[in-house]
């Protein structure tokens, strides 16, 4: 027996007498007889509750986590606070239990908490609409380009070399689907290439697409890019970071068209990379050109206010092949716990952890190039990560790091080779003074 | 029995045609609406967007669900019904009043192709008795 | 008592925190000093002030305005809300699991990665696939990597003429939407009087410009393509390939596999067939698995094992790339194991024939107050018409589908498939007993009486939710898609 299952053996007897057949096994008749599988599967036998948490426990214990090493690693995934109520509300099972907000008078609790994650995004933004989530911060990029290219009717997307090198290869997937041509511009001083984009941009550019902060931490000049690409009629695409959005101005003031990012620093844990939820919100002017699901209020019968999908015309359950995405689900309950998130941090509770961070950031790159064994690779204004150049090779360095208990920085060589010894550390509020010190220290311990 | 006007052109897609000259102006019929039920939006076209007869015109989105709008002659759009797009609502209180875009016509002689009134009014009769 | 909560905004009270935060231990530098004045936010994000308990009553309420699987019958066609096991939580918040970095490297992330290689080969060897990439975040995502890879095979072999994408009328939405989004034209075949797909239509559509067709099987009318080895045939003598769609997978779970029908391009929905959460719309997962000829093709990174080590392998000239950042919805995967370990070969056939039993007997049960327009052995769920109802006394689907909310239970999927008129599409899954399934046929048969007799009050259902029928179309006419304080 099964525990998942509850019809006992009678009961199943009592369905087939009520059918009036006598093996289950004639339910399977219609399957062509050759095909049935002649033996069980080759798996592991079944096991018990206690015997496959043991096993999983025992899996998870050979991975290093933030939970016992002190992380300095960040490139789009970070280890911020998330404060215990965030998990308790999202193990509440009417939430993820539940399916797709589709009946609405069943679906009350998940609609209006999308609304509000909505109105969230759109403060934080500074955009008029958002939708409900899309799978990642890179896909929602990726969609947000073809969106682009659709209601723009060109075909280049132009995007900075200084974008998530994760989500540049995603948007090398997309892209070539609806024909749209990926032109990468350039960095210089550890920024977009302002002259080099300018000489890229045609008036075939259908969108011109930066991060911000971007990859390397620094903090990009959002007003050039977005001039730029109105005068080429292009759109403005930002990726941003959530958290910094509570210090920063928020894209919306530079023109951006659309503003995506991952969304995961808002109460989620790292998950090994997913899942987290990508954020994208536009201005009004595109409201029915978004991808995804969107929340709406209306009223029902009765004159109560409630909240109900809407704008559906352009999902894919309705429109088939000429839907504005194929995308079906959003990261709901991600969601909900970044909305659970921002409003238990709210309006000062966001800021100071995005000010923390910052002030941590910038007294650990201090520390660490007065240690003497880094240069800068940017002298550009950044949040709370930034890029070094190490004399000694990095990879000993993130070593001697885990041995004295540290998850070390991202070893930008593997994406950049144009910065050989390239080191990307992010400091969150979650790291101390004291961790940062010792952080420092151990890179001194380094053989070159 | 949807409402049909009389001096109209018709197609089998449910659009109505009104010859103006060198210009045509559209919209979708009495019965189309009907189908449609509740329009809550409608995607006007470009001014100066070329169409040849049968293409995607515009879209008249429903709640039940997003509904294309065909040329019923080509040329080109020499304008649009902006009205629309704030109250789409009128497109069912009002669907011969409510034109979505005029055209600047091309061939002429496709108009001798759309049915006439009478003809469309039959031709909805079949439709429905098929249905029935 | 049960009643609608004011968004959180409107119940901000300025000053009021839910945050605590260790004081700074650095030296504070002024923001204006590190960052250029044009940078800094003029003025702050409008978020709510609220206090914990604030925060944790509002979410707390409005989870009480949802229905969900724990808490009674959701009988969703096509979706399988089965139960989802309370110790997949717990597993997948180790924090060796939930507190891991994507790119810490994988030295230290060998747990990680064991998990995903051997949740890979566990899933390619109840597919009958030979390889199986965990990358896709949902089902539509698993679909579009698969379109992607029949479309890289194809140029692989400098054949670039074939251009469209066959989908049956009975397809879900997600099929036709993922070939356009992958570049193709899609062709409908239509099924034929048995709810198959029409042999002589797919011989005729199956031209040498065609691609591929997807396929859902069983099929969205919840019954098995009983030509599928014909279909197969047909469609590989002409050079195409079948993709198969792994929304209906729980029906023949350990019974027959895509890869033995023929199928060379699958998906699977981890949060159907393999009971993770749905989390009211998601995270999913769509791991997507293909035939031998197909790995090369499989999105990057795929995970290997190496003289008992495991190791990301992106050294793949001919991958589609990536569609994602890193390896997937991990947390998901985590769920996924947990589910196969505890359930093993012999549980996953118990889940596929009693999930096939509880559609049957129901459907048995149903048929004769309503119409059942493919009267023969479904799989696991099947599709009504309430075309009697609607034509007799003016009842419609949705009617009947508002007023199960009143007996407790979750309306079914509707008006889907397409091909049946006033559908009803409904799943019992293996997790629901035949007392549950008697109720809600009680249920059923009761609102079939009382649109018999007293229509006007299912057509005004439901009476007891929280908030009755809504008004849909103001909301798409005049969208307001987030809260602004009152003027």
């Amino acid at each position: 027996m099964v525990r998942f299952i509850p019809n006992t053996g009678k009961q199943r007897e009592e369905m087939l007498d009520f059918l009036g057949i006598s093996s289950e096994e004639e339910l399977f008749s219609d399957i062509p007889p050759s095909l049935l599988l002649q033996k069980p599967l080759d798996l592991p036998p079944a096991r018990a509750e206690s015997e496959v948490l043991a096993q999983l426990k025992a899996m998870s214990s050979k991975n290093a986590h933030a939970g016992e090493k002190v992380c300095f690693l960040g490139a789009g995934i970070y280890d911020h606070y998330i404060p215990a109520a965030v998990n308790h509300i999202a193990l509440r099972q009417e939430f993820y239990t539940s399916y797709t907000p589709y009946q609405p008078e069943l679906s009350q609790g998940t609609l209006q908490a999308i609304f509000e994650y909505q109105t969230m995004i759109c403060e934080l933004t500074g955009m008029d609409v958002s939708n409900a989530s899309m799978y990642d911060g890179a896909s929602a990029m990726a969609e947000a380009a073809l969106m682009a290219g659709a209601a723009t009717k060109k075909s280049r997307v132009l995007v900075s070399r200084a974008v998530h090198p994760e989500t540049r290869r995603v948007l090398e997937t997309y892209l070539p689907l609806q024909g749209l041509k990926l032109v990468e511009f350039g960095l210089k001083n550890g920024v977009s290439d302002i002259d080099d984009l300018a000489s890229k941009m045609d008036d075939d550019t259908a969108a011109v697409l930066v991060q911000n902060p971007n990859f390397l931490g620094s903090l990009e000049d959002l007003a050039a890019v977005g001039d730029l690409a109105k005068t080429r009629k292009a759109m403005f695409i930002v990726s941003a970071n959530p958290v910094a959005l509570s210090i920063l101005e928020p894209p919306a003031s530079f023109g951006a068209d659309i503003v995506v990012g991952e969304g995961q620093a808002l109460g989620n844990p790292m998950n090994f990379g997913g899942p987290g939820f990508g954020f994208f919100a536009v201005t009004e002017k595109y409201m029915r050109k978004i991808p995804g699901r969107v929340v709406g209020k209306t009223v029902d019968r009765d004159g109560k206010t409630c909240y109900v999908l809407t704008l559906q015309a352009r999902e894919q359950h309705i429109r088939r092949e000429k839907a504005t995405s194929n995308i079906c689900s959003n990261q709901n309950l991600c969601v909900l716990m970044a909305t659970v998130y921002l409003s238990l941090m709210g309006k000062k509770g966001l800021q100071e952890v995005a000010e923390q961070s910052m002030q941590k950031a910038h007294f650990a790159r201090e520390l660490l190039l007065s240690s003497g064994g880094f240069r800068p690779l940017s002298d550009a204004p950044f949040f709370n990560e930034f890029a070094l150049l190490s004399e000694k090779p990095v990879a000993a360095i993130n070593r001697v790091l885990l041995e004295n208990g540290f998850i070390g920085g991202y070893d930008l060589s593997r994406d950049f080779p144009e910065f050989p010894g390239g080191w990307l550390v992010a400091v969150t509020e979650k790291r101390t003074r004291e961790e940062i010190e010792r952080f420092a220290d151990c890179t001194r311990r380094v053989e070159a | 029995m949807a409402n049909v006007l009389e001096g109209l052109l018709y197609t089998e897609t449910h659009e109505w045609v009104k010859l103006e000259g060198s210009k045509a102006r559209v919209g979708v019929t009495d019965f189309a609406q009907h189908a449609m039920g509740d329009v809550v939006y409608v995607e006007l076209p470009e001014v100066g967007k070329k169409v040849s007869k049968g293409d995607d015109l515009c879209v008249v989105e429903s709640v039940k669900g997003a509904n294309e709008v065909y040329a019923p002659l080509s040329g080109e759009v020499a304008e649009v019904n902006s009205a629309l797009e704030d109250s789409p609502e009128l497109v069912n209180s009002d669907a011969y009043g409510s034109w979505l875009v005029v055209l600047e016509i091309s061939d002429p002689s496709e108009a001798n192709q759309l049915m006439g009134w009478e003809a469309y009014k039959k031709f909805l009769a079949e439709t429905e008795k098929k249905e029935g | 008592m049960k009643r609608l909560e004011p968004v959180i905004f409107e119940t901000s009270v300025p000053g009021r925190t839910g945050y605590s935060l260790p004081a700074l231990d650095v030296p504070h530098v002024p923001a204006e000093s590190l960052l250029p004045k044009e940078m800094l936010r003029k003025t702050a994000a409008s978020l709510p002030e609220a206090s914990e308990v604030d925060v944790v009553r509002h979410f707390t309420r409005l989870s009480q305005l949802n229905f969900a699987l724990d808490e009674g019958f959701y009988p969703l066609g096509s979706c399988t809300m089965k139960y989802n096991p309370k110790m997949n939580e717990d597993a997948a918040r180790f924090p060796g699991f939930a507190q891991a970095h994507p790119l810490q490297g994988e030295e230290v992330s060998q747990g990680a990665l064991q998990l995903m290689y051997e949740l890979a080969e566990m899933l390619a060897e109840i597919t009958g696939m030979a390889g199986v990439s965990l990358q896709p975040a949902a089902g539509a995502h698993g679909e579009l990597a698969g379109i992607m890879i029949i479309r890289a095979y194809h140029h692989s072999r400098g054949d670039s003429k074939r251009t469209k994408m066959l989908v049956p009328d009975t397809a879900h939405g997600t099929n036709p939407a993922s070939s356009a989004l992958a570049g193709y034209q899609v062709v409908e075949v239509k099924s034929d009087a048995r709810g198959n797909v029409d042999l002589e239509a797919l011989k005729e559509a199956m031209t040498d410009e065609v691609a591929g067709i997807m396929l859902t099987n069983p099929n969205t009318l919840g019954l098995f393509e009983e030509n599928i080895a014909e279909m197969a045939e047909i469609v590989h003598s002409r050079g195409g390939l079948l993709y198969y769609d792994g929304a209906n997978f729980n029906a023949i779970l350990g019974k027959v596999r895509p890869g033995d029908m023929g199928f060379d391009v699958i998906h699977l929905n981890l949060h159907k067939s393999f009971s993770t959460p749905h989390g009211g719309g998601g995270p999913g997962s769509g791991p997507v698995g293909v035939a031998k000829d197909l790995l090369p093709f499989l999105p990057v990174p795929v995970i290997s094992k190496r003289n008992d080590r495991y190791v990301f392998d992106c050294d793949r000239p001919l991958s589609i790339g990536k569609i994602r950042s890193f390896y997937g919805n991990f947390a998901v995967l985590v769920r996924a194991y947990a589910y196969i370990l505890s359930m093993g070969a012999d549980g996953l056939r118990e889940a596929a024939h009693n999930a096939v039993l509880n559609a049957n007997y129901l459907a048995s049960r149903l048929k004769g107050s309503f119409l059942l327009p493919y009267d023969r052995t479904c799989k696991h769920e099947f599709v009504l018409s309430g075309k009697k109802q609607h034509d007799e006394k003016g009842v419609s689907t949705l009617d009947m589908a508002k007023a199960l909310m009143d007996h407790g239970f979750h309306p079914p999927t509707i008006y889907f498939p397409l091909v049946v008129e006033e559908a009803m599409m409904i799943e019992p899954t293996e997790t629901e007993g035949k007392e549950t399934l008697d109720a809600f046929a009680e249920a059923m048969l009761a609102i079939a009486k009382e649109a018999e007799e007293n229509p006007d009050s299912v057509k005004t259902a439901p009476h007891s939710t929280i908030v009755a029928r809504l008004d849909e179309t103001a909301a798409a006419r005049k969208p307001v898609l987030r809260w602004r304080p009152a003027e």
